[in-house]
Order: C-alpha cells, then structure tokens, then sequence
C-alpha cells in the first residue's frame, strides 16, 4: 500500500466519519464543526486528486468563509434544540435504510466493473511545477469567461438579497431619509405669515387684480 | 405606360386621402378642388391610354406592379391588366365619377358633410379603377369589396336618417350573399387551377374543362359550371338581380350623385363587367349560361313592373336600373358580351343622367322627392326637362339614341340564342321594352305635365339649378344621344373585344347579330320598322294617356280594376317581406337557438363551467397532497431518486 | 493506486449520508441546509475525480461555478433563517406550512 493509498484512506473515512456525525449530533454548533471537518478532508482528497486550486478554495472559501456565516448563524439564533430532535430516533430505521439502499445501488453503479483501474487508469502524475491554478485560470478567462461573469453577478445579486432580507428597521433609530429630503419643496417648510400691518397693501393689490380680471 | 396606369389609379386615392383626413384644413372648395383635379388626371391618363389602345395599337398589358404576399404556392399580386375592354371601363368609370364630382358641388352645397362626401366618391373611383384594371382575382375581390364598402358608407351618407342607416346594412348584408358565393368561387378556382391570375387561369381553362367534382354521393357536377356559378352569385349580389336585387330600391337613401354614380354608372355594373371579363370560363358551361340568361330575364321584366308603381322620383330610376341590369344580364348569358358591355356603357351615360337630372329637380324642389307634389316643371326648368328627356329616350330605346343601339342589340342577340330558357329570356325582354317605355314615360310626364302638385310656397321658388348641376347634365347628354351610334360599329363588329372576351361556335348569338347587321346607319332606319320600337313607342302612348289625357281619371280606375297585383307590386313582389319573416327570422331564431343551446348551455354550462367544476374538484381533492412540510418533498424527491438508481442498475443492461 | 471508482463511491457515501441525514433531521432547517452543502460537495467530489481521470480541466472549472453557487445559495439561505427566526422565534420545519394546499 502506498502512502498515496494510505493518504486517501485516512482522508476519506475522517471525512465520511464526520459527514455521519455531522448529520447525527445533537447540537447544531458542533454538526457545523464535524461539517468543517468533514470539508477539510475532502479538500485533502482534492489535493491527492491534484486539485490543488480547487482545494485550497474550499478551504478558503467554504470553511473561511461559509461555514463561519453558518457558525455566526447557528450561535446567534436561540434555537431551543430539544423539539427540533423530535422523531430523531422514530426516523432512524427509515433513514438508516434510505442510507443502505443509496449506498448498495451507488456501489453497484460506480463500483470497480464499471470505473475500475482497467477502464480508466490512473493519469500519470503531473511534473512537478506544473499548476493547476494556471490550468484553471487559462479555462476560466477563455472559454468560461461569459460564466464567470454572470456567477459575479449571482454572487453580487446574493449578497444584495442575503442584506435586503436580513436587514431590519429597528424602532426608535433616526435614520437619514434621502428621498424625502430631495422631494423636499419650499412650500413645505416655509409658511408666509400674514401680519396686520400688511394686510391694507395686500387689500389693494388684490382690488387691483380684480378689478383687471373684470375688464378682460 | 406603367406610370401613366398608376397615376389613374393612385391620383383619385391620393385625392380622397388628402381630401378625407385634411377636409378640415383644406376647406369646403379645396376639397372638391383637389378631388376633381385627381379625377381629372384620372380621366385624362384613361383617356389617353384608350387611345394608346384602342388607336395606337398597343397590346395588351398584363404586369405586376407590387407583389404583395409571396407564399410556396402561390403569389398575390397586384397588377394591371389594360385591354380594350379595360380601357372603355376605366374611360367610362372616370368621365361619369367627373362629371359627378361637378355636379356634386351644386347638389351638396349645403351639407355638413361636403369634405367626407368628396373623399368618399374619389375613394370609390380608386376602388372602381382598381376593380376593372385588375389582372388577377384578388385585386378583382379587393375592388369589388372597396366598392361595397364605399357603396355603403355613402347610401348611410346621411347617418342620422335611420332609413338611410336600414338601408346601407341592407346593401351590406345582402352584398354580402353575394360576395361569399364570389369568394367561394375564388377559392374553388384557386383550388381547381392553382392560380387566381387571369391570364394563367385561361390557359388552364381546358383542363379544367373536363373535371367534375361530386359534392353529394352520386350527383356529379363540372367544375367550370360551379365556379361560373358561384362567381355569378357575386355578379347577382353586386349588379343587384333578382333574389339579390332588394338593395338596390332602398340605396336610394343616399344622396342623388351616388345614386348616379355607383348605384347606376358603375358599380352596378361591376358583375356584369366581371362576368364579360371570365367569358373564357362562363363559355365551357351551358348551365351557367342557362342560370344567368334566366336569372337576368326575370330581373329585366319583373323589377321593370316594379317600377310602375313608385312614387318616389329616384326609386323609378332605381328599378329602372335594375330592369337594365337584367338586360346585360340577359345579354351575358346568351354569349353576347359585347353588347352586354356597349348597354353597359350607354347605360352609364343616359342613368348617370337620369339621376343627376332628377337630382337637379330635387334640388330645384328643396329635396322633395315625391312625384305626386312635382308636375308641370318642362317650362320652369328647361335645361333639366330637356336633358331629361334625352335621358329618357336613350332608356325607352328611342331609334337613334344610345339605348337604342344597344338594347335592340341585345333583343337581337337573345332571339338569336339556342341555350334552354332563350326562349322565355326573349319575351322577358320584348315585354320588359314596353314597360320599361311605360314608367319611363310615366315619371316624365308626372314631373314635368300636367298641372303643377307643388305646395304654393315651392312653387314660387322654383328656378333652374346653378351651371354646376346643368353642365354636367348637358355633357352626359351629348354621349346619351349620340355614342351608340358612333361606337356600335366598332364597338360590336370591328373585334374591339377580340382580346378579351372569347365565344364558343356553339354560341352563335353574336354571329347571328353580325350577319344581320349592316351599318348603324341601317340600323336606325330599320329601327322604325321593328316591333320593339312600337312596342316600347306604345308604352309611351300608354303612359301618355294615363297621365296627360286623364291623370284624375286613369290612373285611380286602373289602381281600382287591378287593386291585387297592384298590391302585389307595391310589395316589391314580397321579397322584403319574405327576408324579413324567413330569412332575416330564421337567422334570429338560429342565433337565438345557437345562443341559449349552443352557447348557454354546450359551451357555457358543459365547457366553461364543466371544466372549472372538473378543476375545481380535482385541486379540491390533490391539494391534500400539498402537505406543506418541507420533508415531504423532500422524501418524494429522495424516493424518485431512489427509483431511478434502481431502474439504471436492475432493469437497464 | 486509487481507481476512479473508490473516488466515486466516497463521493456516493458522502451523497447517501446527506440524504438520510435529511431523513433523520428533518424539522431542523440549520441541519437541512448543512445536508444540502454535503450533497453539493459529494457532486464536486464527482466532478473533480472524472476531470483528474480524463486529464480534462472543464470539470475542474465546473466545480468552480457550483462553489460560487453553493456559497450564494447558503449566504441567501441563511439569511431567510434569521428573517424567519426574527419573525416566528422558530426554525422549525413542522411550523412552516405556508405552502399547505
């Protein structure tokens, strides 16, 4: 066994371990946890896959960044735990049987018949400084690049809506309101007052004025 | 040449439009101004390419101008087909809508609608034009429509007049029989022959000869006779014969030019021009010949009776119309198109007068229409009576007028027939002479003998009209008197249509009439010696007496003596009485039958709402299965993943 | 050496995992969205083994976009929990019947 084999092995049942952990512990912080755990490995794998690029986003983005907003979420919401684990037991024979038949059929399907060493063998390793980066980046900015711009945007709609959603006005906060303060019109912050000494002008002005409107 | 076919079509369009939707700006005189104008380039450039054609010899022209829809089949075009017989429409068509146009100033002096009116007539010489130039059946039905259109939008001219509104839907509805039997005939020659172009479709002609079609199990009919039939149904609808003849009388709502111009000059006579123009097609079927001969015989004696009894000036005119149709009609059908098309044109002549001088009474009268409050107008108005009577006479058949010529031609032609229903067909139109001389003669001496009916107050106004109405009059009077005996000649004998209309042997009517002629010299002194001008000077002795000799007198006692067919023909012969209770009460019962079965019930109780308590029911009962948690749809997704992974892996090898 | 098969069955079991574990917490939507984030990676895990054995960089590219995806598909979903917890006090999968027929 190489330590290329072993290398796998152990990356693979880490990840699988706590993949199962993941969806069976009881409190949501630590599934989280056993998901980053599980994230790191596979992100191991990739690495053994030389994915390398591939990986290290994982990492960086998934644990870095994902599962912290996951982390953030879960701690910050008072979840009471208990109901939410309610017919955890009662589903177990259901899921547990679901789990074998996925496993047996996929097993069946993906098993060494079909995708074995014979059928599709082994790449031979990539020279030493070549990059995957590279590879990646050459595909992504040619032949991807319409893609690539339109997940931006995907990425920029999601932030746009993840802020509109979450975003709330709290009661008693002053906050500055631009519209109404450019829609604003003199008319509506200054009142012309009328004071008695004037009023004798204004009569005349206005006898003078209809008494035009008489004549046309 | 193109241009110059173009600018007769296109300048009375151009002027209807500028005169339609610029009326306001341009005012009253610029209207009829810029109308006349187009009109006048019309008539020029027709006349100028009659001569072209008829003198100069040009051949005929049959081009496209525009395609207007190209699909894989077929190809709808708009194009021109100028031949001697286009020609003379296209001269006649332009010189009456001038002479109308003028004459319009005068008689619509004082109405509201000035501009509308003058658009309206010029649209309708575009749509004529378009109609007799066409080289192809689709531009034929688009002028045949435009003409309808506008012969409806003038008789409902005055559309404040409920009568008149009754009556232009009438015109409308009744065209509108007709026209779909035209279509259908379209369709079964585009259908038969693949093509609507004229040219080609005569080419096409013998193989079509041939072909029969069985519509019902073991009754076989020949192609050409179904398409000349049905084609024929949209001549009856349009030059008004009898059964469809019932909105022509009740057309006369419209204002006097119209009268003159479409439901007289022109566009009545569109069905007979359509029929001369297929007579390659309407000769390989005796049937229809047969139809048509029997049809226009009924048409010419029994809607000339009709005109006996009118009391209405311009309804006289109007059977009197109608009966000269029958007589083209008559003509058609026993092969001889050629005088069917020389009535034609003298017929738009002496009727355009006719009714542009009965207009000119009317105006005289303060739009009275009325023959019983008219009488004793020869010496107040001289320049109408006169004209009048040439009008008049060219329509008894007076030797040496324009009817003359071509009415005996066509008594000539019928006699000559050898078709089924020739025979009846010839007595029709020997009868329908003296008729036809006995009304004429009747309104004549009614308006302008005898002592004056007038109330006193219109009496003192009475005065000859202005020049605008009389020179008209003066100008159509001189073709009315003189044309026959200028054109027969030329016109019947010298192979004036020999392009355009094709006769079979076997149809000898022509032949028979071109043996016999010998000049029209010959003819007007033979005139005097023929039965049909007795008979028809006989019906103006009858009328003589009745209405001169003892107008208190005769014409009670004979109203006493004949009171049942009298009644008869003050029905109109039940026609409208028959559509109104069947026809029009049949259609209502259906619509109403439709309505409360069809509609209520099938389509509104069983369809619409059937449906909705079928929907309604099923989202009642599958909502449930819209659980609303979101595990559910999860486990369906999960199972239908699961099923499947199992298809790929057992059941897929 | 590893097969192209043993990658794709360790992608199959983190796949299967996922979906029971829909099964098993299926009133937690936290849980849920992490299940959904596991389905994702086991996809990629695919996409990444076919592109090494075919020696094709596309796949590898294609992962990419599903990260950027998945990454925008949890910040939006985490961001409907907190409104929904704002608004009900509860993440509870049995309370949100909305959708109900």
């Amino acid at each position: 066994m190489s330590l290329y084999q072993i290398l796998f092995y152990v990356f693979a049942s880490v990840a699988v371990i706590a993949a199962a952990r993941v969806v069976t512990v009881r409190h949501p912080v630590h599934a989280a946890l056993y998901l980053v755990l599980t994230f790191f490995s596979t992100a191991l794998i990739w690495v053994l896959m030389e994915a390398e690029f591939l990986g290290i986003v994982l990492l960086l983005v998934y644990v870095g960044a994902v599962m912290v907003l996951f982390l953030f979420v879960v701690m910050m919401l008072d979840v009471n735990i208990a109901p939410l684990r309610e017919g955890f037991i009662r589903n177990l024979p259901v899921g547990v049987f679901v789990l074998l038949v996925m496993i047996i059929e996929l097993a069946l399907i993906l098993g060494p018949a079909s995708f074995g060493l014979e059928l599709y063998p082994s790449p031979d390793p990539a020279p030493a400084g070549a990059g995957n980066t590279l590879a990646i980046g050459q595909v992504l900015y040619t032949r991807f690049v319409y893609p690539f711009e339109i997940a931006a945007f995907i990425l920029l709609v999601a932030i746009v809506a993840a802020i509109a959603l979450a975003h709330r006005r709290r009661p008693g906060v002053h906050y500055q309101n631009i519209d109404a303060q450019v829609r604003v019109r003199a008319e509506d912050r200054v009142r012309m007052a009328e004071l008695d000494g004037d009023k004798t002008r204004r009569g005349d002005i206005e006898g003078q004025a209809n008494k035009g409107k008489d004549e046309s | 040449m193109e241009m110059i076919y173009l600018a007769v079509v296109l300048a009375p369009l151009i002027a209807s439009i500028i005169a339609g939707l610029f009326g306001r700006q341009i005012g009253r005189a610029g209207a009829h101004w810029v109308t006349i104008i187009g009109v006048a380039i019309s008539l020029a450039a027709s006349v100028y390419v009659f001569s072209m054609h008829v003198f100069g010899g040009l051949p005929t022209f049959d081009g496209t101008v525009y395609t207007w829809m190209a699909s894989d089949l077929f190809e709808f075009n708009i194009g021109f087909l100028v031949d001697n017989l286009t020609a003379m429409m296209m001269v006649v068509v332009t010189a009456v809508s001038l002479m109308v146009h003028i004459y319009t100033i005068g008689y619509m002096k004082d109405d509201p609608g000035y501009q509308r009116f003058f658009s309206y007539i010029s649209l309708f010489t575009f749509s004529m034009l378009m109609l007799v130039m066409a080289n192809n059946l689709l531009q034929l039905f688009f002028g045949w429509e435009a003409v309808g259109l506008v012969s409806y939008l003038l008789i409902g001219f005055w559309y404040k007049r409920e009568s008149a509104i009754f009556a232009n839907l009438k015109a409308f509805i009744v065209n509108r029989v007709g026209d779909f039997g035209f279509l259908l005939g379209i369709a079964a020659i585009l259908a038969y022959a693949d093509t609507l172009h004229y040219a080609t479709l005569f080419e096409r002609l013998p193989e079509l000869a041939d072909m029969t079609v069985e519509y019902w199990p073991g009754v076989e009919w020949s192609v050409v006779t179904v398409i000349a039939i049905l084609l024929f149904i949209g001549a009856m609808g349009k030059s008004a014969q009898v059964p469809l003849h019932v909105w022509l009388p009740d057309s006369m709502e419209g204002p006097t030019p119209i009268s003159a111009l479409i439901h007289a000059a022109t566009m009545v006579t569109a069905g007979i021009f359509m029929v001369a123009r297929f007579s390659p097609l309407f000769e390989l079927s005796d049937a229809a010949l047969s139809f048509i001969l029997v049809i226009g015989a009924i048409t010419a004696l029994f809607m000339g009776l009709l005109g006996m009894v009118q009391n209405d000036i311009k309804r006289v005119i109007a059977y009197s119309t109608l009966s000269q149709l029958g007589y083209m009609t008559v003509a058609l059908g026993a092969s001889a198109y050629g005088p069917a098309l020389f009535h034609l044109m003298t017929h738009a002549f002496f009727k355009a007068l006719l009714f542009l001088a009965a207009g000119s009474v009317i105006i005289a009268l303060h739009h009275e229409q009325d023959m019983r409050k008219m009488g004793g107008l020869a010496r107040k108005l001289p320049i109408t009576f006169i004209t009048f009577l040439i009008g008049a006479l060219a329509l008894i058949g007076f030797p040496g007028t324009a009817g003359f010529f071509s009415k005996e031609s066509i008594i000539y032609a019928v006699q000559a027939s050898t078709l089924p229903g020739a025979e009846f067909a010839y007595w029709a139109v020997f009868a329908g002479v003296f008729v036809s001389a006995f009304y004429t003669f009747r309104m004549l001496f009614l308006v302008f003998f005898g002592e004056s009916r007038m109330d006193k107050e219109t009496a003192a106004h009475v005065q000859e009209t202005p020049k605008v109405v009389t020179v008209p009059l003066m100008l159509l009077a001189v073709p009315s008197l003189i044309i026959g005996f200028v054109v027969i000649e030329p016109l019947l004998f010298g192979g004036f249509f020999d392009d355009s209309i094709r006769v079979l042997a076997n149809h000898g009517a022509m032949a028979a009439l071109e043996a016999q002629f010998t000049g029209a010299w010959a003819m007007f002194l033979h005139g005097w010696a023929t039965p049909v001008v007795w008979l028809a000077l006989a019906g103006v002795a009858g009328a003589a007496i009745m209405y001169l000799g003892a107008p208190k007198v005769l014409p009670p006692l004979f109203a006493r003596v004949f009171a049942w067919p009298k009644r008869v023909l003050d029905d109109g012969f039940g026609f409208d009485g028959f559509n109104n209770a069947v026809i029009a009460g049949g259609t209502r019962l259906l619509g109403r039958g439709l309505w409360q079965i069809g509609d209520v019930r099938a389509i509104d109780g069983v369809v619409v709402n059937g449906a909705a308590v079928v929907v309604s029911y099923l989202a009642r009962t599958w909502r449930k299965i819209q659980t609303g948690y979101l595990y559910h749809y999860a486990f369906v997704m999960i199972l239908g993943l699961i099923g499947l992974m199992t298809w790929i892996v057992f059941l897929n090898p | 050496m590893i097969s192209l098969s043993e990658f794709l069955i360790f992608g199959g079991l983190l796949f299967s995992i996922s979906v029971a574990g829909i099964f098993l917490n299926r009133k937690n939507v936290l849980v849920l969205l992490m299940a959904i984030e596991l389905m994702l990676l086991a996809v990629n895990v695919n996409f990444v083994a076919f592109s090494h054995f075919s020696g094709d960089i596309d796949g590898q590219a294609f992962v990419f976009f599903v990260l950027t995806v998945a990454a925008a598909e949890a910040a939006v979903g985490l961001a409907i929990l907190v409104t929904l917890f704002r608004n009900r006090r509860t993440i509870n999968v049995e309370d949100l019947t909305e959708m109900k027929g």
